[in-house]
């Protein structure tokens, strides 16, 4: 099932993906961010790049704000203190509807994966070229469901689908688009261990193509795992700050 | 409204109609938005009927008794012949006065008959002469004549109709204006209405919602999924309920003069183009006030 990444590679290529326009400046920067919310500060002095490329594995304890910080990165939060830039544009100066121009840019994996349950795997999986009005036929979307594994469940409605293939299915629906930022919330939170090392895959296979890829996770296992096959580096929230974990992972 | 109605016409013609397909159908908002056009627009065919008719019956009674007056004389059994054929003279030399003519007793009977019954004896009551008269284009000068009148046949009283006149087309026209309102009303309540189910459905789907906008949705995309939905609802519902309407007014009892304003009630001719109007009014009622209460809830919820 996973020895298909050849497939995928063809596939970006065809797209004329990997459209990275922000080079060294880092595709998501913050400067000395904070987060406050009900009085209480979540995150203090974040002060971090993301470059283009790059995988980075968030971890911390439950609770610590990694899922905050994803919300910083994609937007749905902004910083209640010092500056976040997302796609080279300051996250203030990003409207309502530039920033869901934005998140066409950007795969979000939740680890719910929140689907539209009254809709095919396939509808799911499109649903991001559906909603920027592309047209659904010219995509690849067999290429990407077998990369997937999903080939035989294009029809099947989420809530029969198990854990592993809703993770993978969400997987497919965050890179339909070619994004240039995968961000994962706890992608193997519902897996078994083998399960959550073919995702492990998946996400190692898109970064080695250029996509920059931050996955949060409790999982050390999940983190040195990838460190033997790819140069990751690894965040750790701690007293509300993220700083980069050191050898000890 | 210009502006909405290119959009109301490309939204009931079924363009974009991928947007509509990423929010389930819900049915109980379905079912009231249906039944609320419905409803609204059936009560929307009998206002609209009401101000018609009232506005035909102001301009049937104005018509009737504009261009006529009548001279009442009222005098002694011995002066009251000499007096009529004074004011008759009067009348024929009064510029305006078109034709003039004395009500024979007989004429006189019949409109006392509704009243006082057939078999008056109208020789043993004091009975008033009257004189009818029509006006020419023009018109006659009515305090002139009035002068004129006291003058020369101090028993005669010119009665213009104005004093029945002005109030009957007050009342009708007041009677129209009230239809009219009843009208901007039902739209109102059907807005509201509307208003109230786009936002439950809006709440209930806070979680299509949200999947939407992490995969890059616009407020504008998602807003026209529910805009597109009860348009159609609300175009469809007042459909049926105009229908509904037009064939209960159909077969009310035809206008007759014993009828009066009730069996009035309905259209007559081209005003039966009216209700074809109702439709896309409601249509164009839901898709703004969807349009509405879409945008305001999305600013809600993210």
């Amino acid at each position: 099932m996973f020895g298909e990444t050849a497939n995928l590679a063809g596939l970006e290529r065809r797209r004329g993906a990997n459209r990275l326009t922000n080079g060294e400046r880092g595709v998501i920067a913050f400067e000395n961010v904070a987060y406050s919310y009900g009085g209480g500060e979540l995150l203090s002095d974040i002060s971090l790049t993301l470059p283009a490329g790059s995988f980075h594995f968030l971890t911390g304890p439950s609770g610590s704000g990694k899922s905050t910080f994803l919300k910083l990165c994609y937007g749905e939060l902004s910083p209640t203190a010092g500056r976040l830039t997302l796609l080279g544009t300051e996250r203030r100066a990003i409207g309502r509807d530039a920033m869901a121009l934005m998140r066409r840019r950007m795969g979000i994996v939740h680890q719910d994966c929140q689907f539209l349950d009254h809709m095919s795997l396939r509808a799911n999986v499109l649903l991001p070229l559906t909603v920027a009005g592309l047209d659904a036929q010219g995509s690849d979307l067999d290429d990407l469901l077998a990369w997937v594994g999903l080939s035989d469940l294009v029809e099947a409605r989420p809530p029969s689908l198990s854990g592993g293939e809703r993770q993978r299915a969400a997987l497919a629906r965050a890179i339909i688009m070619s994004p240039e930022v995968i961000l994962a919330d706890e992608p193997t939170g519902n897996l078994d261990w083998e399960m959550s090392l073919r995702l492990l895959t998946l996400l190692i296979e898109l970064n080695r193509m250029g996509k920059t890829v931050v996955v949060a996770t409790h999982d050390l296992n999940l983190i040195r795992n990838a460190k033997a096959q790819v140069a990751t580096r690894v965040l750790r929230i701690r007293n509300r700050r993220v700083q980069l974990a050191g050898a000890d992972l | 409204m210009t502006v909405a109605l290119p959009k109301l016409a490309s939204l009931l013609k079924g363009r974009d109609a991928g947007a509509e397909a990423v929010v389930p159908a819900t049915g109980a908002t379905a079912w009231l938005t249906n039944f609320t056009a419905a409803a609204m627009a059936f009560l929307a065919v009998f206002a609209l009927a009401l101000s018609l008719a009232a506005g035909r019956l102001a301009d049937r009674w104005s018509g009737a008794l504009a261009g006529t007056a009548t001279v009442r004389i009222t005098a002694p059994a011995d002066q009251i012949d000499a007096q009529a054929a004074a004011v008759l003279a009067i009348l024929q030399t009064t510029p305006g006065v078109a034709t003039a003519r004395a009500l024979s007793l007989e004429e006189e009977r019949a409109l006392l008959a509704p009243w006082l019954g057939p078999d008056l004896p109208l020789d043993s009551l004091p009975m008033p002469r009257l004189v009818e008269l029509t006006e020419d284009r023009d018109g006659y000068d009515a305090e002139g004549l009035r002068n004129r009148l006291a003058a020369e046949a101090p028993g005669a009283v010119l009665d213009d109709h104005t004093r029945w006149r002005r109030p009957l087309a007050e009342a009708a026209a007041r009677l129209r204006f009230l239809g009219l309102v009843a009208v901007v009303l039902i739209g109102g309540a059907t807005a509201a209405m509307i208003t109230l189910a786009a936002g439950a459905a809006l709440s209930a789907n806070a979680q299509v919602i949200a999947v939407l906008r992490l995969v890059g949705a616009r407020d504008l995309f998602i807003a026209r999924a529910f805009v597109r939905r009860f348009t159609a609802r609300a175009f469809w519902g007042a459909m049926a309920g105009t229908t509904a309407g037009a064939i209960a007014l159909a077969f009310l009892p035809a206008a007759d003069e014993a009828g009066g304003f009730l069996t009035g009630l309905g259209f007559q001719g081209a005003a039966w183009l009216w209700l074809a109007a109702i439709p896309p009014l409601a249509a164009l009622v839901a898709y703004l006030a969807t349009r509405l209460a879409a945008f305001r809830r999305l600013r809600e919820l993210t």
